[in-house]
């Protein structure tokens, strides 16, 4: 059997009383002490310190210094609009399949000389050889094996990371820079995956545990886990892979049409030329026959991953499946993310969900629970 | 006081057991969000599942620990979950029953042997 990982907090996390889940081939912290609730409503209101570092970083890099050569590869992967993304800021986008299904979602990032991706710990190797294979003509790769990640959310973040480092002011939501904090170099960016303020810090992994040391010593931030990581991107409607997106689902079926960038639309021409190009138009155009939706139920028991829905209370009607189900502590209600059939898909209406052989009614809602706080202005 | 292998413990008053879950199980659970009860009067089987409780991580069942018919349910817990955690074995009890035969109470761990089990 393969080695359960560790990241190189591991031990700073169990002094802090975590518990551990696995998860994507790492033993990672799902709460601490003050559990999943009190972790969730503390990042809403205050901040939160989240080791992320599980997640794959790999670097994509020119060769024979002919970057235009290396987008246009890049582009061919996903529907991203690369030749228009400045240095220094990053984008969401998914990596496509032939048949327009998605591999994963990522950041990409264009640092200048070379572009740096953020994908899922379930899919980082499959991921890296699928790039590896469409791009090594173009480009050298590397699946970085010494970096950290983490993430600091929530309304208080600015002004925790600023005492740190004051240069972090000028950025806004995706944007991305090479700095020091506390004279650590790192690559931090203006995003997450809570729907609040709040910024990404890729870091060296020999200088990730006075890092965190250090940053953990500033009021009102408190380390937090990936269960209350759930239950956030959850409230903040955002997709997680394996639940709303895998290799059948392709981005217009999961409501990701907006990361098709417009300039990568159009037919007959090279830039539309992404892998699953001809679905994935063909949808745009076309429509879809399912969407993502947000549900809540009209009870008090949650609605989960699996559960099926029904039109009617009778369960006549299939007409969909819960992606991801759970608990709202800000809403203080179950809440969940479902992929329905878009003609029964109306705002407000009422469907029913099979939970433990009975059928439970929940009324459909838009995207997302909470509204996200995105630094989008300075 | 008893306990079963599934984290239950039962507090015997006469003819009457009330029956909650372990700390150790509450701390397993983690935050609970959802309780279903079963209904007053109801006859059960030894291991009949005939709780529901959802954490913010999963759903679990609660079985009964031994035969015989529920006469009160603590709805209370169904308003406000979070009882079962801040006191599990006090004002966080799911049911009392009336048990279908005393000597069955033998069949079950005393407190001793459930710490043992925890470790």
């Amino acid at each position: 059997m393969e080695q359960v990982k560790r990241t190189p907090l591991y031990e700073f996390h169990k002094i802090l009383g975590a518990k551990f889940v696995a998860f994507a081939g790492y033993s990672m912290p799902v709460q601490y002490t003050d559990g999943v609730l009190k972790e969730h409503l503390h990042t809403r209101q205050c901040a939160g310190f989240f080791d992320v570092s599980h997640m794959g970083q790999i670097t994509v890099w020119p060769k024979n210094g002919k970057k235009q050569d290396l987008i246009a590869g890049l582009e061919r992967l996903m529907p991203c609009d690369l030749f228009a993304l400045p240095k220094n800021r990053q984008s969401y986008s998914i990596l496509t399949n032939s048949q327009g299904g998605a591999i994963d979602d990522i950041i990409i990032a264009n640092r200048g000389t070379h572009y740096h991706i953020v994908v899922n710990a379930s899919r980082k190797y499959i991921d890296f050889n699928h790039i590896k294979e469409h791009l090594s003509d173009r480009g050298d790769i590397y699946l970085d094996k010494k970096k950290s990640l983490i993430a600091i959310q929530g309304p208080l973040s600015h002004s925790i990371i600023s005492e740190a480092c004051p240069g972090i002011s000028g950025m806004r939501f995706m944007d991305q820079r090479q700095t020091k904090i506390f004279s650590y170099p790192c690559l931090i960016s203006r995003s997450g995956y809570t729907g609040e303020d709040g910024f990404e810090i890729s870091i060296d992994d020999e200088n990730v545990v006075p890092f965190a040391e250090n940053i953990l010593k500033k009021a009102h931030l408190k380390p937090i886990g990936l269960g209350a990581r759930d239950s956030l991107r959850m409230e903040a409607g955002l997709c997680l892979y394996g639940n709303e997106l895998n290799e059948k689902i392709t981005p217009p079926e999961a409501s990701l049409s907006w990361s098709i960038h417009k300039s990568r639309r159009a037919t007959n021409l090279s830039r539309s030329d992404f892998l699953g190009a001809k679905t994935i138009l063909n949808q745009l155009r076309l429509g879809v026959d399912y969407i993502r939706i947000g549900l809540l139920p009209s009870g008090k028991a949650p609605m989960r991953q699996g559960s099926e829905i029904y039109a009617d209370l009778a369960g006549h009607t299939k007409i969909g499946v819960i992606t991801s189900g759970g608990f709202s502590p800000t809403l203080n209600q179950p809440i969940s993310i479902g992929r329905i059939l878009k003609t029964f898909s109306d705002d407000n209406k009422e469907i029913f969900v099979k939970v433990r052989g009975k059928l439970l009614p929940a009324l459909i809602t838009n995207l997302p629970f909470i509204p996200n706080k995105y630094k989008k202005t300075i | 006081m008893k306990y079963t292998e599934e984290h239950e413990w039962l507090k015997v008053e006469g003819a009457v057991v009330t029956v909650g879950i372990t700390e150790f199980a509450s701390e397993q659970l983690g935050d609970l969000v959802f309780v279903e009860l079963p209904s007053d009067g109801l006859e059960v089987t030894k291991n009949q599942e005939i709780v529901v409780i959802e954490s913010v991580k999963a759903a679990s069942d609660i079985l009964a620990p031994l035969d015989g018919v529920i006469t009160e349910v603590n709805n209370l817990i169904v308003e406000d979950p979070s009882i079962v955690n801040s006191d599990p074995m006090g004002e966080g009890w799911f049911f009392k029953m009336k048990l279908k035969s005393q000597a069955d109470l033998d069949t079950l761990m005393d407190k001793e042997e459930y710490e043992k089990l925890t470790q």
